[in-house]
């Protein structure tokens, strides 16, 4: 059965194309793309992306607006009954705005908007997202953010590095999260949030391809079960 | 009836912004500024039938981000 799989697009979205080519050429199938003011998302399917960008100009806090968007409704309804949802950038912040992501993410710590390649540690391996990594294997994604600063109490912090929840650690400086955290999974294992772009990093001639396991892994694993 | 929402970053939270602020006044010259924080002014003209609880939720659901921030109510008087 074909791949069924929604990019949410919010206004001031701006990975969400990116983010479509991502998982059509991983997949073989186009997404469907959803606009925030949408009431439902489209039947059966099997894949939910929050995109990038600066939605609603990220007034208030960045993913505030987004996260109560009328669209966030369902895709709250169909993280909770197992749906895989990826956030990435933005979208992870609209993961934390809704409460489907413990933690906040805070101005970088540095003031400055961070634009590079860094490598990243992979710290959970078996996650619909990460089983396609080895244990420990260090991969570079480019990230792209100014508040990308992931905070959360030492409480959450501990629950969330005891659960096996830490998806990714960035392993230079880079934006003054906690314990590095660039990317963490919700109890469940099929949500997850993280600040770097895979969906920049799918093809070598666009400088790297460390990205395209996540999405070979989470497809293949759904068309698989 | 108009109501001023404080948003602050709770304690112990770090705040690059307040640092950056702290470390311009000093480069001003400024002497004795013991720490610099950072926060948010909502200004809300609301019905003047609305609630406590109304006001409190606002802030709950939207205004403030409970992960990081506080938030204290201040009903001016009506002008």
């Amino acid at each position: 059965m074909a791949f069924r799989s929604a990019v949410i697009t919010f206004p001031g979205s701006n990975c969400d194309r990116d983010m479509a080519v991502a998982l059509e050429k991983v997949s073989g199938s186009a997404p469907q793309r959803v606009w925030h003011g949408d009431a439902s998302l489209p039947d059966g399917l099997d894949f939910i992306a929050l995109p990038g960008g600066f939605s609603y100009g990220d007034y208030l806090r960045s993913g505030a607006m987004a996260a109560r968007s009328p669209i966030m409704k369902s895709v709250i309804a169909a993280a909770e009954k197992g749906v895989p949802v990826l956030g990435v950038c933005n979208g992870f912040q609209v993961l934390t705005e809704s409460g489907l992501l413990p933690g906040a993410l805070m101005r970088n710590a540095s003031q400055n908007f961070i634009c590079r390649d860094v490598p990243l540690k992979v710290e959970n391996t078996q996650s619909l997202f990460t089983a396609g990594y080895d244990a420990d294997e260090v991969i570079t994604i480019p990230v792209a953010h100014h508040d990308g600063n992931f905070f959360a109490d030492d409480a959450t912090l501990d629950r969330i590095e005891g659960e096996g929840r830490v998806a990714f650690r960035y392993l230079e400086s880079c934006n003054g999260s906690q314990r590095d955290i660039a990317g963490i999974l919700n109890s469940a294992g099929n949500v997850l949030g993280m600040m770097p772009h895979p969906e920049r990093a799918i093809e070598e001639e666009h400088g790297g391809s460390d990205g395209r396991a996540l999405f070979e892994n989470a497809i293949n694993g759904l068309v698989r079960a | 009836m108009k109501v001023h929402i404080h948003v602050s970053l709770k304690p112990g939270v770090l705040d690059p912004q307040g640092r950056a602020i702290h470390h311009e006044l000093e480069a001003l010259g400024f002497d004795g500024v013991n720490d610099v924080r950072a926060g948010k002014l909502i200004e809300l003209d609301v019905a003047d039938n609305t609630s406590d609880d109304d006001l409190d939720q606002m802030c709950r659901k939207l205004l403030a981000n409970m992960v990081i921030e506080n938030y204290r109510i201040e009903k001016l008087e009506t002008a």
